[in-house]
């Protein structure tokens, strides 16, 4: 793509994206929301996050792997049980990139 | 205004800027490496670092830059776009209900900041505000997002000056995932909400060599639908008598 319509195509994805993110809230200002997609919308957190988080352990760098060929599988399932217990998210990451490095030191030695 | 709310109202806006703090140290090291990747496809600086202001969507800023890298046309870049951030039209209509009172302007700005961590913050706060924060929720999401906004401008920043001086070997991007699992865990109440995640992820999973990212938007409606069938369960088993079920 030649400069201007790169320009042209990052405005464009800035003004997708926004119209994404601000049509709900301005369409429900304006009319009642039907019950059925009230009672749907509670299940968004849930499914959306394990939706991008799950492939992001069991297909690390585009390759579907198991341990002892998969450091990040093993730190995300530990970093889980602290998110679980701590409900601190400081936590979480940290014990999450202590791990991977440490695997990550044993498993290439 | 009364002096009263003017301090909830301070107090709100303070707490959201502190929640977001610990999420900084996932999304700080990606917008790191998205600055990295975007100069090493030989995209512009003034370009990289305005696709963080304009667009401000980490996944679909990579993805973006992947497609650019590999010479995609335009409407793949734009379709993809549309795709990955159809979760935001979801965001979009959990948070409304509870927008509804704000005026106009409000909607405008909250909406601009809304990424999945602000997002994740904002709408468990509207359901469950501390005692003396109700109605005052929208500072707190606004802490949220101008806190998170920044911080991601700044280390897209640093990325774009670094350049290729950040090993991959580091794996800095995985704090982005251990975030989504801190956010994660703490939405995991009760048995359709883990049922919701379980199935979504499995579909995800199943679904990621499907083209576009549709693996994503195909997850996140199974795993809404499955939540429904088993709340719906839930309320049948009560109302012919039984017991509750265990969550």
């Amino acid at each position: 793509m030649s400069s201007p319509a790169l320009w042209l195509a990052i405005v464009a994805m800035g003004l997708i994206t926004y119209g994404l993110r601000v049509s709900m809230i301005i369409l429900f200002g304006r009319v009642a929301m039907p019950e059925v997609l009230r009672r749907a919308l509670r299940f968004v957190p849930p499914a959306v996050l394990a939706a991008i988080v799950l492939p992001e352990l069991l297909i690390p760098g585009g390759r579907f792997a198991l341990p002892p060929d998969n450091a990040r599988l093993v730190a995300g399932v530990v970093a889980a049980g602290v998110a679980w217990w701590t409900r601190n998210v400081f936590l979480t990451i940290g014990t999450g990139m202590a791990l991977l490095w440490v695997l990550q030191l044993i498993l290439r030695s | 205004m009364p002096l009263p709310e003017r301090h909830s109202a301070a107090r709100e806006l303070r707490a959201g800027m502190t929640a977001v703090l610990p999420l900084l140290i996932g999304v700080a090291p990606f917008g790191l490496i998205y600055g990295v990747l975007a100069r090493g496809t030989g995209l512009p600086v003034a370009m990289a670092q305005a696709m963080s202001l304009l667009v401000f969507a980490g996944a679909s800023q990579f993805l973006a830059v992947g497609l650019i890298g590999t010479g995609a046309p335009w409407p793949i870049l734009l379709l993809t776009t549309v795709i990955i951030n159809l979760r935001h039209l979801l965001y979009s209509a959990s948070l409304a209900p509870h927008m509804r009172p704000l005026r106009p302007l409000w909607k405008w700005v909250l909406a601009f900041l809304t990424v999945d961590e602000v997002y994740a913050l904002a709408i468990s706060r509207y359901q469950r505000p501390p005692a003396g924060a109700t109605g005052e929720v929208h500072w707190y999401y606004l802490g949220a997002g101008i806190t998170l906004w920044a911080s991601w401008q700044s280390s897209t920043a640093i990325g774009i000056y670094l350049g290729a001086k950040v090993p991959a070997a580091w794996g800095l991007d995985f704090t982005l995932a251990l975030t989504f699992i801190g956010l994660l865990m703490p939405a995991l109440t009760d048995r359709p909400s883990r049922t919701a995640a379980a199935t979504a992820g499995i579909v995800a999973v199943l679904g990621w060599s499907l083209p576009l990212k549709l693996g994503l938007v195909l997850a996140a409606a199974s795993g809404i639908v499955a939540g429904m069938l088993v709340e719906r369960g839930f309320a049948a088993a009560r109302t012919a008598g039984g017991t509750s079920p265990e969550s």
